[in-house]
């Protein structure tokens, strides 16, 4: 075991080849969650683990959190390890689960007093501070009613508080946005981005959703099948696609293969992908592309129902690595190309919700 | 760098300290919920007053079977029902650890530094208050309709601690289904299956010596009846404190073994999660 100090690395969480694989009753060899997971994160930043749902982003968030053991590697927080000193990472993070885990049938304030006091925090302390962020978190109209009678917004906004009132070093955001309505969800980033400014804390936040990622994150990686596929900042990702992307949907005649053959035969676009209903490609000049890509079409007798050409967004830079159209809602959407690993075989939903599902 | 968010964490306190605080914490966030809940509670007072009368009332004339020993039931009944509501209020705490778990509250407690023993002691130790009041409860209502406790209030402080220890036995066995199964309905099922029988095979009704010798054994073997049975001597003239330490010594080493074994779960709770 190598002794870090927690100085000299610039890295706040260390995670080295992290496998995961949950044993599920009716699925043979069980469902692998984290397949090689490998992220470094850097001290100060607000670092996003993008993917689809089922990606493998909140089981390695378990992972870092203590909350659950990996088959096989090892990660630290801060210098801890999470497997052989497990205390030590729970008094750094700040995690801010999926779920609420809030105790509705207290206050919100209760609910902070007592998070203070389960990190040692004495009784003067725990309220000061509960008093302090009810107020930074602008909860202080209903501190002293139940968190059952709050809107989902308001109570986001108190399970970030409850991550951060023992002043963690490393705060965990899984997927912190959803579920809110769009005004919420301006809220919620608009707080994330003042904690990663002021505080010097270190974010490490998962999402499903592209925009949340490019807006919030300084560095991202993106997961697929419980591994990081691309990382980078927001800007080196986009940029390492050259030219525009031109989406095609097809009419319902047409077939993806033969369009995509057609279209491969084109000079002017390249990296032709097909996905469901709908084939990609880059193009150095996608508005003058697209004259020629609708009349190529046209004469194979394969016509479009639409086009659009877009600059290059994460959605193109998922589909880039993972060979898929990024759909936030459904992570096993349809295979680009044949040989893609079949669906379904990685989750990271928590194993309650699994269970229900597998029903 | 800011180094400022690392100095702050709290200082390690000893472990037994820590686990007492903990539990303290906990078990007041318990408590505290249900003090806002005052239909809850009337309801918890109502149902051992239904119990005793029901059975009371049902079972009067048993005392006249030869064998019985003659004197009041509803002396002979008190320390059953304690001992009966008790294993009943207790059964269900199970599922209030899936509702823990579907919120998100539990996971929000793993990964804080609280100790995880005071995760399960706290599960029944609001229990056990409950528990307490309620055979408090019954005691005074078997004085109201006429019932006489020899043993005086060591007695009945006797009664209450083996009904609390007998609670804590299931509250944690429940516990522990909940953090293994994490269905309400293999809890029910459990519960349902268990609770007649266990009740039935003891002498909270019926005094063993009027039942076949098959279950004479099983009772001997029921934690539901020591409680009775270590409840009923210290009610009556002259205790046998012999049996009592020794029925009563068992329920306690039996909670603890319960309650380490709720406390055990975690690990298979962290592979699953």
């Amino acid at each position: 075991m190598t002794i870090r100090g927690t100085t000299t690395d610039p890295c706040a969480v260390r995670a080295h080849d992290l496998g995961k694989t949950y044993s599920v009753r009716g699925v043979k060899g069980g469902v692998r969650a984290l397949d090689g997971l490998d992220i470094a994160v850097e001290r100060g930043i607000v670092f996003g683990l993008l993917g689809p749902n089922g990606a493998g982003k909140s089981t390695a968030v378990k992972v870092l959190t203590t909350l659950t053991r990996p088959d096989r590697g090892s990660a630290e927080v801060e210098g801890a390890d999470v497997l052989r000193n497990p205390g030590r990472v729970r008094r750094l993070i700040g995690v801010v689960a999926q779920r609420s885990g809030s105790d509705p049938r207290a206050t919100g304030r209760e609910n902070l007093i007592l998070q203070a006091r389960m990190h040692g925090m004495g009784g003067h302390a725990a309220r000061t501070r509960a008093t302090e962020l009810l107020d930074r978190f602008d909860l202080t109209e209903v501190a002293d009613r139940l968190v059952k009678t709050y809107s989902g917004g308001t109570q986001r906004r108190l399970d970030v508080a409850l991550g951060l009132v023992h002043r963690p070093a490393v705060l965990f955001l899984d997927e912190p946005t959803t579920g809110l309505d769009p005004e919420a969800r301006a809220a919620m980033w608009t707080e994330i981005q003042r904690l990663a400014s002021g505080d010097g804390l270190t974010v490490v936040l998962t999402t499903h959703y592209l925009e949340e990622a490019d807006r919030l994150a300084q560095r991202l990686a993106i997961v697929d099948h419980g591994h990081v596929v691309a990382g980078g900042t927001p800007d080196e990702l986009k940029g390492e696609l050259r030219g525009d992307a031109v989406h095609l949907e097809l009419a319902s005649g047409s077939v993806p293969a033969e369009v995509r053959a057609v279209l491969e035969a084109l000079p002017s676009v390249r990296e032709v992908r097909v996905a469901g209903r709908g084939v990609s490609a880059r193009s150095d000049n996608g508005a003058a592309a697209v004259p020629a890509v609708l009349a190529a079409l046209e004469r194979a007798g394969m016509p479009a129902a639409a086009v659009t050409v877009a600059r290059p967004s994460l959605d193109d830079v998922f589909l880039r690595y993972t060979g898929r159209r990024y759909t936030p809602d459904n992570g096993q959407d349809t295979p680009a190309t044949p040989g893609t690993r079949p669906s379904g075989d990685v989750a990271d939903t928590d194993p309650t919700v699994r269970q229900e599902a597998a029903k | 760098m800011t180094t400022a968010p690392l100095t702050a964490p709290a200082s390690r306190k000893l472990a037994m300290p820590r686990l007492l605080a903990d539990t303290w914490f906990l078990t007041g966030r318990r408590l505290h919920a249900l003090a806002r809940q005052p239909a809850v509670i009337v309801g918890n007072l109502v149902q051992p007053a239904i119990w005793l009368f029901l059975f009371g009332s049902l079972f009067r004339r048993v005392v006249d079977i030869p064998g019985f020993g003659g004197g009041s039931y509803l002396g002979y009944l008190v320390p059953g029902v304690i001992a009966m509501n008790a294993m009943n209020a207790s059964m269900w705490a199970g599922v209030g650890m899936i509702e823990e778990i579907d919120r998100g509250t539990l996971n929000r407690f793993l990964t804080s530094p609280v100790s995880r023993v005071a995760l399960m002691t706290s599960g029944v130790a609001d229990q056990a208050v409950t528990t307490a009041l309620q055979s408090v409860a019954i005691l005074l209502l078997g004085l109201l309709g006429g019932a006489h406790y020899p043993g005086g209030i060591g007695g009945c402080a006797v009664v209450v601690a083996a009904g609390v220890l007998l609670g804590t036995v299931f509250g944690a066995l429940s516990n522990a289904m909940g953090m293994t199964l994490k269905q309400r309905e293999a809890i029910i099922g459990f519960n349902v299956l268990l609770m007649l029988p266990l009740t039935f095979l003891s002498s909270a009704f019926m005094p063993s010596t009027l039942m076949p010798h098959w279950m004479r054994v099983i009772t001997a073997c029921n934690p539901l009846d020591w409680a009775v049975r270590a409840g009923r001597s210290a009610l009556a003239t002259g205790t046998d404190w012999g049996s009592v330490a020794a029925r009563g010594g068992g329920l306690l080493a039996l909670a603890v073994v319960c309650i380490a074994i709720s406390v055990a779960t975690f690990r298979s709770y962290q592979k699953s999660v």
